[in-house]
């Protein structure tokens, strides 16, 4: 129990010192996650849309693989980039192993799937929805897309946060393709596992409250964003 | 329009986010090690001494021993510093070091609850020690990850006629983690634990734990630094990679890893061939 309040009180003293190393870890966790996140949207978002309103054969098995695959273990992505990215891999020659690009790369294929599943279900229900109307204006199915992305888009803003709070949060693929290395692919979680390697539970959970904390700023600001775009939009 | 807007800025900020993303500085290397090195805290203390000297930056991959050697086997890195002799040779032999060198040595330990349920504490004999571990049924830890401490803790409970295999998941637990995990685990659960010195000193969360064996000449552990030979990987920066080699071998290099303190004791002893230090300068 000691080392609950210890850790608050050393997360409280690491973030008010604003110690150097501790703000590069943030930092680069913030920027990884994020690319990674606006990457799956741009991805998840096409592919989600495309299923949501095309039929063709297999589309049920599709869906059930992106499904699926919002599931895939981390620590599977982490070691398939490893396999693809090292020297011996075939795109070894880019030498992009052990840096954060490999990272975003990553937590892109882990989080595409969750934005793909997740939006490919909301559009859909939308487009029903909508679907007498559109036929009866006879509306072009890529006006007809603009209008349902537009509609959903506070629900497409929580799809981006469920990305982002997985991708912020994984430590296997991260720790297998970044190497945790100091100074150039350390982040919160992965200098997280390495504290509590080290034995050094209190700053591991300190590190821990910090994570978190980053995280409900984010979603805080997600949020304050979406009502105060609505109060606008219904003033 | 705003529409438009909002996909500019998306455009915008996926495009700075990704080419943010730094290519690696350019004098810099990277070295896969092992846990114990790293954990202890040695590179934190000696790589901004040869980064002052020399301008490269070492970046270093802290796994254990078999996958520190797996990853250098397929060129993801430029130096090897593990402990394994055997296997190093083995890496050298089949063409993908330049060549081995004796680095630095301390000396396995092993540390046991208070209660000490084999009745071991404070013997040097280690293989008399494994064997009452069996004996007894006392539960044990190990690594279970193919690192350089696991193949030497193997090696002991072959030297001691014990086959710990036949008590895997009862008495004898294979953690499959790194050096400070299994010590979590271990001391989480009344295990007894084969860590090297420097891991144990420099841990945090040693609870009631002591060492239990140790002393034992069997339990010596010798590092040693390879270069990754750019004749099997091309990508090596055999150039800088050579000059961190040198400086560790150097008397500069020697004196600083013989220097690393913590709680007042030395944790790695230097022990490069004089032959090899006076090469380097």
């Amino acid at each position: 129990m000691q080392d609950f309040a210890e850790s608050f009180r050393l997360a409280f003293a690491l973030v008010s010192s604003g110690d150097g190393n501790l703000l590069e870890i943030i930092a680069l966790s913030l920027r990884v996650s994020f690319s990674a996140m606006f990457l799956s949207c741009a991805i998840g978002l096409a592919l989600g849309s495309l299923v949501a309103v095309a039929r063709f054969p297999g589309r049920t098995a599709v869906i059930v693989l992106f499904n699926t695959m919002m599931g895939l273990p981390p620590v599977v992505v982490g070691l398939l980039v490893y396999l693809v990215l090292s020297r011996a891999g075939p795109l070894g020659i880019f030498g992009l192993l052990y840096t954060p690009t490999a990272m975003i790369i990553a937590q892109t294929i882990l989080i595409t799937p969750i934005i793909a599943a997740l939006s490919r279900q909301i559009i859909e229900d939308l487009f029903d929805e909508y679907d007498e109307f559109f036929r009866s204006l006879a509306v072009p199915v890529w006006q007809a897309m603009g209008a349902v992305l537009w509609d959903a888009r506070y629900s497409l803003i929580t799809v981006a946060l469920a990305g982002f709070g997985r991708a912020i949060a994984e430590v296997g693929a991260v720790m297998i393709v970044g190497g945790n290395i100091d100074h150039l692919t350390r982040v919160m979680t992965t200098a997280i596992a390495l504290e509590t390697s080290k034995g050094d539970l209190a700053l591991a959970l300190a590190l821990g409250i910090v994570l978190l904390t980053i995280s409900m700023t984010v979603n805080a600001l997600a949020l304050t964003l979406r009502s105060s775009a609505a109060k606008q939009a219904y003033a | 329009m705003r529409k438009n807007l909002m996909m500019a800025a998306f455009a915008v900020l996926t495009a700075g986010a990704v080419a943010a993303t730094p290519a690696m500085a350019d004098k810099s290397i990277i070295v896969q090690s092992t846990t114990s090195t790293a954990n202890s805290g040695l590179y934190d203390y000696l790589l901004p001494e040869f980064k002052k000297k020399s301008g490269i930056t070492v970046n270093v991959v802290a796994v254990g021993t078999g996958q520190a050697i797996k990853n250098a086997k397929n060129c993801d890195g430029d130096v090897l510093l593990v402990h394994a002799k055997s296997a190093e040779e083995k890496f050298v032999g089949e063409g993908f070091g330049v060549k081995r060198f004796d680095l630095m040595y301390n000396d396995f330990v092993i540390v046991g609850p208070p209660s000490d349920p084999a009745g071991i504490a404070e013997t040097s004999d280690v293989k008399a020690a494994l064997k009452a571990i069996a004996d007894k049924g006392a539960t044990f830890a190990s690594r279970g990850d193919d690192s350089g401490t696991h193949k030497k803790e193997k090696k002991l409970w072959k030297a001691a006629g014990v086959d710990p295999s036949k008590g895997s998941g009862k008495w004898y637990r294979e953690t499959g983690s790194g050096m400070g995990a299994t010590l979590n685990a271990g001391v989480g659960m009344g295990a007894y634990v084969m860590t090297d010195r420097a891991t144990w000193i420099a841990y945090k969360n040693k609870g009631d734990y002591k060492i239990a064996v140790e002393g034992d000449k069997e339990m010596f552990n010798q590092y040693g630094v390879i270069l990754i030979n750019k004749d099997k990987c091309p990508s090596v920066k055999s150039d800088l990679g050579q000059e961190f080699v040198d400086w560790l071998l150097s008397a500069e290099g020697q004196n600083a890893i013989r220097s690393y303190k913590r709680d007042g004791q030395q944790l790695f002893f230097p022990n490069a061939a004089a032959a090899d230090m006076k090469k380097a300068g």
